[in-house]
């Protein structure tokens, strides 16, 4: 019984952290090698921590299947993670994960951003949309950090947006403005799903309709008495 | 033609002439009527009017086509042609109730009767002639002013607005804030804008989109050889559907995985293939991007060589025909 406690222990020990880089190696093997040490996934030499922690953490790594757009999922345990994120990025020299500051944006700004760069395929709202050939996701699950990652990254099809296209500072906006995007000011009250102008005023008119409706049954009623 | 010519003078013939039928010596079925002089008078000013008002749509049209005296013209010149009609049938036309009912099936007398009845019911009409050119005036008119907006499908007259950009040999290429594009600040997978140095941004044929490419990517056809300066390819940034900025790029992070680069227009998803000459790979756009020859200086800035290889913006018949001016 002590024997086995022990041994447990020296496991909890090596697995959590004694030494990351031997632990992600083992890790990196089991769930990575098998497309990226082939030819049918992207070599991860030199894309950074950055590239690891964003993949792994939105759940897009490790993928089911070769083929599939990756989407959002469940997610490797966080020390998991923590030791694949080390390995991949003792691979080579690359970018580390960035610390953006929403808090520092101008929302006004940041919308400004999102609707030159990024609308045109995440929608507005950043809803999610489609383009020929992928589906651009809805970022209401992202966190500050992957919203910057998936910046600089362009996974899939999205293009890459370099420090000179968009600086961090101008990022902090972008990202203050996602954030609040979730929770949109909507004037006049319901959102409907934020999906347009001309829905919205489709259901005015359905509303507007039956209470005419009602106040010509109700008119009728009495001329009739 | 000679045929065309008896057409012709045969549809005169009939739209003006008096077709002097040798009636039979059979009573009238209409009663005569006296001729009301006013009432055609009033028909026809109205028929004038219309006129007036249709010939006023082409003028509202050809001075700029604010929507708003384009619609009150050719509706003033509808209602003014309502009226005319009006008028002719409650005062010219003579009426009579039919009793009985159409003949079920086909008489020649019944249908000589209706011809005659029809014929006779106009009798009331003292200036036919110029009822029939009034008539023909205001078709005339309102039919010009309906084929007007045919000249919106594309500029015939002026096409300098089309084809006349700020792109010159040598001309630098700067950004939103007038910096020049250095060849090392264009990246793979990223995209960018690019104007003009020291010209209007405003222009439709200014902004470019810019994209770098692995050199042994390209596939540029013939005519288009030499148009890129080292992998970095240079389009017109206006759609050539219906003129929106193209402001999407796809860039895939791993091929053949992926689906191949493209330039894709936000509005109806025109897709082009920025390898290949910016030819249409999906979408509603009708031809190619237009493509400006760019090179590296000897300082690295990114300089035109020449004007795009086709027209800039939203196409129009016969757009193939042109080429900007060098």
């Amino acid at each position: 019984m002590q024997r086995r406690l022990i041994l447990l222990a020296l496991f909890v020990v090596v697995a959590t952290g004694a030494a990351p880089v031997t632990t992600g190696k083992h890790l990196y093997g089991r769930y990575c090698a098998q497309c990226h040490d082939a030819a049918n996934a992207p070599a991860l030499r030199g894309v950074g921590a950055l590239a690891a922690d964003f993949y792994l953490t939105t759940g897009y790594m490790p993928l089911p299947h070769l083929g599939v757009q990756p989407r959002r999922g469940r997610t490797l345990e966080a020390a998991q993670i923590r030791a694949l994120v080390a390995y991949v990025a003792s691979l080579g020299t690359g970018p580390s994960i960035p610390n953006p500051h929403p808090e520092r944006g101008n929302l006004a700004r940041g919308m400004q951003l999102f609707t030159d760069h990024c609308s045109g395929c995440h929608q507005v709202l950043a809803e999610g949309g489609y383009v020929t050939g992928a589906v651009p996701p809805p970022l209401g699950a992202d966190t500050p950090t992957q919203i910057a990652e998936a910046v600089r990254i362009g996974p899939n099809v999205m293009p890459k947006f370099t420090a000179r296209a968009i600086s961090s500072a101008q990022l902090d906006s972008i990202i203050r403005y996602v954030l609040y995007a979730r929770h949109p000011d909507d004037r006049g009250g319901w959102g409907i799903g934020h999906i347009g102008p001309v829905p919205e005023g489709l259901v005015t008119w359905f509303i507007a309709v039956a209470v005419l409706i009602g106040v010509c049954l109700g008119v009728g009623r009495r001329l009739r008495a | 033609m000679r045929r065309g010519r008896d057409l012709a003078v045969a549809l005169l013939t009939l739209l003006l002439g008096r077709i002097v039928r040798p009636r039979e010596s059979r009573g009238r079925i209409v009663p005569d009527a006296p001729g009301n002089t006013s009432a055609e008078l009033v028909a026809l000013a109205f028929l004038a009017l219309a006129s007036f008002a249709a010939v006023g749509f082409i003028v509202a049209y050809a001075v700029g086509g604010n929507t708003q005296y384009l619609g009150l013209s050719l509706g003033l010149s509808l209602v003014f042609v309502a009226a005319a009609l009006i008028v002719t049938a409650r005062k010219l036309v003579v009426a009579e109730e039919l009793e009985e009912d159409y003949p079920p099936e086909e008489h020649v007398v019944e249908q000589e009767r209706v011809e005659q009845i029809v014929e006779e019911a106009g009798d009331g009409l003292t200036r036919r002639r110029l009822f029939k050119l009034g008539l023909l005036g205001t078709g005339g008119a309102l039919g010009l002013a309906l084929l007007t907006p045919v000249l919106s499908l594309g500029p015939f007259f002026t096409t300098k607005y089309y084809l006349g950009t700020p792109w010159r040999r040598g001309r630098r290429l700067v950004d939103e804030n007038g910096k020049p594009w250095h060849a090392d600040a264009i990246e793979r997978d990223d995209f960018y804008t690019a104007f003009p140095e020291g010209a209007n941004p405003e222009e439709l044929g200014s902004p470019l989109v810019l994209v770098r490419l692995p050199p042994g990517d390209l596939r540029l056809p013939a005519q288009l050889r030499g148009y890129d300066a080292g992998g970095i390819v240079a389009y017109s940034k206006i759609c050539t559907h219906a003129g929106c900025a193209i402001s999407m790029y796809r860039a895939p992070l791993f091929q053949p995985a992926e689906p191949r680069p493209a330039l894709v227009c936000p509005c109806h998803y025109s897709t082009f293939d920025p390898a290949t000459g910016g030819t249409v790979i999906f979408g509603p756009a009708g031809r190619p991007l237009p493509m400006l020859p760019i090179e590296v200086d000897a300082r690295g800035f990114l300089r035109a060589k020449g004007n795009f290889d086709g027209p800039v913006g939203p196409s129009w018949w016969g757009v193939r025909m042109w080429r900007p001016n060098p």
